[in-house]
C-alpha cells in the first residue's frame, strides 16, 4: 500500500515538473517522453547508419586489399565482426533492460527488453552464417564444436528463448519478469564468448582487437571500423522503431479499449 | 525499513553474483573437457589410448611434409609441433588451402600402434592478424617477421624446409 502511494506520487510529480529524483534516467523512461524525443530523429539515424554501413562493406570488398594468408575470404570480416560485437552489445543492453525492469519496474525497459530481443537474434544469425561461410574456406569446414562457436550458438539460443518467453504469457507483466530473468541469468555467457579464445584451445583464431590496439593493418582495420559504427546503428535505429511502434501499438490498443467501453 | 526496490536491487545482485560464481566454478571444473584440442605436449605427458579419436592441434613442423599419391589418393605425412614435442600424422584426401609449412592445424583422428596419428579430418587455423600481402612481403624482406603472424610469405609455403 505504502509502496503504491509512493510510486503514484512519484508518477504524478514526473509529469508535472518533468524531471524526477531519479535524473536523466528517470526523465526519458517516460514513455510519452520517449517518443517525442525519439520520433524526429529516426529518419536521420537510419540514413546515417545505411550510409555508414554501406561505406564500410563496400569499402572492405570492393577497396581495401586482400589478406597475405587468407586472400578474399578475409573481407567476410566486414560483415562478421561488426555483426558479431552488434550481437554482444545488444545482449548486455537487454540485459540491463531486464535489471531495470525487475528492480525498479519501469514499462519502458520492459518495452525496449522486449523489442531488443528479435533484433539482436537478427545480428546473431548473421554473425553465425557468415562466419561458416567464412570458415569453409579457411578452416576447411562450416562448423566445429569449439568454445568460441558453441558459446555464440548459445547467445543465439538465449535470444531465442527469450523471445518466446517475454511473449508466452497471458499476462505481460509474468512474461517480462520471466524473460528478464532468463536474459540476466544468460549474461554469465558473454564473457565467456569474449575470453574463450584465450582459455581454451579453439579453432576460431584469438581476439584481434584490444584495448591495447590490434593486429589489423590500418588500411583494412579502418573499413572495418566504419562498417562497425554502420552496424552499431542499425541496430539502434531498429530497435528505437520497434519501441516506438510498441508505445504506439499500445496507446491505439487502450484507446480503443476506452471507446469501446464507452460506447457499452 | 528498507525500501521493496533496494531490496529487490540486493536480491538480484546476490542471486547474480551467485549465479557468476557457480558458472566459473563449473567452468573450471570442466576446462578439460571444453578444450577443443590436444596439443602434441600434451598427447606426448598423457597419450590416449590408440584408436581413441581425438583431436591434436599444433603447427605443421618445416621439413616434415611428405606427400605420395596412390591412384586417386593423395596421402600427405607431416608433423604437428608446439616446439616441445611433435606428433607423425598421416592423412589421405584434400587439404584445406591455408595448409602449409608453420601454419596451424587441427587434425581428428587417432594414435595408432604403428605411433602416427592417423587424421580422418584435417581443418586450417589460421592467426588473428591480418595484413596486405605487399606489407607481409616488405616485413619478410626485412627481417621483421614474427612468426605469430603466421607462416612467411614466399615461393617456400609448402614443402621444402625453409
Amino acid at each position: 500500500m505504502q509502496s503504491m502511494h509512493s510510486a503514484g506520487e512519484r508518477t504524478a510529480r514526473g509529469n508535472l515538473s518533468g524531471r524526477t529524483q531519479g535524473g536523466w534516467l528517470h526523465y526519458f523512461a517516460n514513455p510519452g517522453r520517449f517518443a517525442r524525443f525519439t520520433r524526429p530523429i529516426l529518419p536521420w539515424l537510419g540514413a546515417v547508419s545505411a550510409l555508414l554501413a554501406v561505406t564500410g562493406i563496400v569499402w572492405g570488398y570492393a577497396f581495401a586489399p586482400a589478406d597475405f594468408q587468407q586472400g578474399d575470404a578475409a573481407r567476410i570480416m566486414y560483415v562478421h565482426v561488426p555483426a558479431a560485437w552488434v550481437s554482444m552489445s545488444g545482449y548486455a543492453m537487454l540485459a540491463l533492460c531486464s535489471f531495470f525492469s525487475l528492480v525498479w519496474r519501469h514499462p519502458l525497459a520492459d518495452i525496449a527488453a522486449e523489442e531488443i530481443g528479435p533484433v539482436g537474434a537478427g545480428f546473431t544469425f548473421v554473425c553465425l552464417v557468415s562466419g561458416a561461410l567464412w570458415g569453409r574456406p579457411t578452416w576447411g569446414t562450416y562448423w566445429v564444436w569449439d568454445a568460441r562457436l558453441t558459446s555464440v550458438l548459445i547467445l543465439f539460443f538465449l535470444y531465442l528463448g527469450h523471445i518466446a518467453l517475454v511473449r508466452g504469457f497471458e499476462s505481460r507483466e509474468r512474461g517480462y519478469r520471466a524473460g528478464a530473468i532468463l536474459a540476466l541469468a544468460g549474461v554469465v555467457n558473454l564473457p565467456i564468448i569474449v575470453f574463450s579464445v584465450q582459455w581454451w584451445n579453439t579453432l576460431h583464431q584469438g581476439n584481434s582487437i584490444s584495448f591495447t590496439g590490434s593486429s589489423i593493418y590500418p588500411s583494412m582495420l579502418y573499413p572495418l571500423l566504419v562498417s562497425t559504427l554502420g552496424f552499431y546503428l542499425c541496430f539502434l535505429t531498429l530497435v528505437l522503431a520497434r519501441i516506438l511502434a510498441a508505445i504506439m501499438e499500445r496507446k491505439t490498443s487502450s484507446l480503443l479499449l476506452a471507446s469501446a467501453e464507452r460506447d457499452a | 525499513m528498507i525500501k521493496p526496490k533496494t531490496r529487490r536491487l540486493y536480491m538480484l545482485s546476490a542471486l547474480l553474483l551467485g549465479f557468476g560464481g557457480a558458472t566459473a566454478l563449473a567452468l573450471v571444473g570442466f576446462s578439460s573437457s571444453l578444450t577443443y584440442f590436444l596439443s602434441p605436449r600434451q598427447v606426448a605427458a598423457h597419450a590416449p589410448p590408440a584408436g581413441e579419436t581425438f583431436r591434436l592441434g599444433g603447427i605443421v613442423e618445416a621439413g616434415t611434409v611428405q606427400t605420395t599419391q596412390t591412384g586417386e589418393s593423395l596421402t600427405t605425412r607431416f608433423d604437428v609441433t608446439d616446439g616441445q614435442a611433435a606428433v607423425p600424422v598421416i592423412y589421405t584426401g584434400i587439404l584445406p588451402d591455408l595448409f602449409g609449412v608453420g601454419q596451424g592445424v587441427v587434425t581428428i583422428g587417432a594414435l595408432e600402434p604403428d605411433g602416427a596419428f592417423h587424421a580422418e579430418e584435417v581443418l586450417a587455423k589460421h592467426g588473428s592478424t591480418y595484413m596486405p600481402r605487399d606489407v607481409a612481403q616488405s616485413l619478410k624482406d626485412a627481417g621483421k617477421w614474427n612468426p605469430k603472424f603466421g607462416p612467411a610469405p614466399g615461393p617456400d609455403a609448402l614443402g621444402s624446409p625453409s
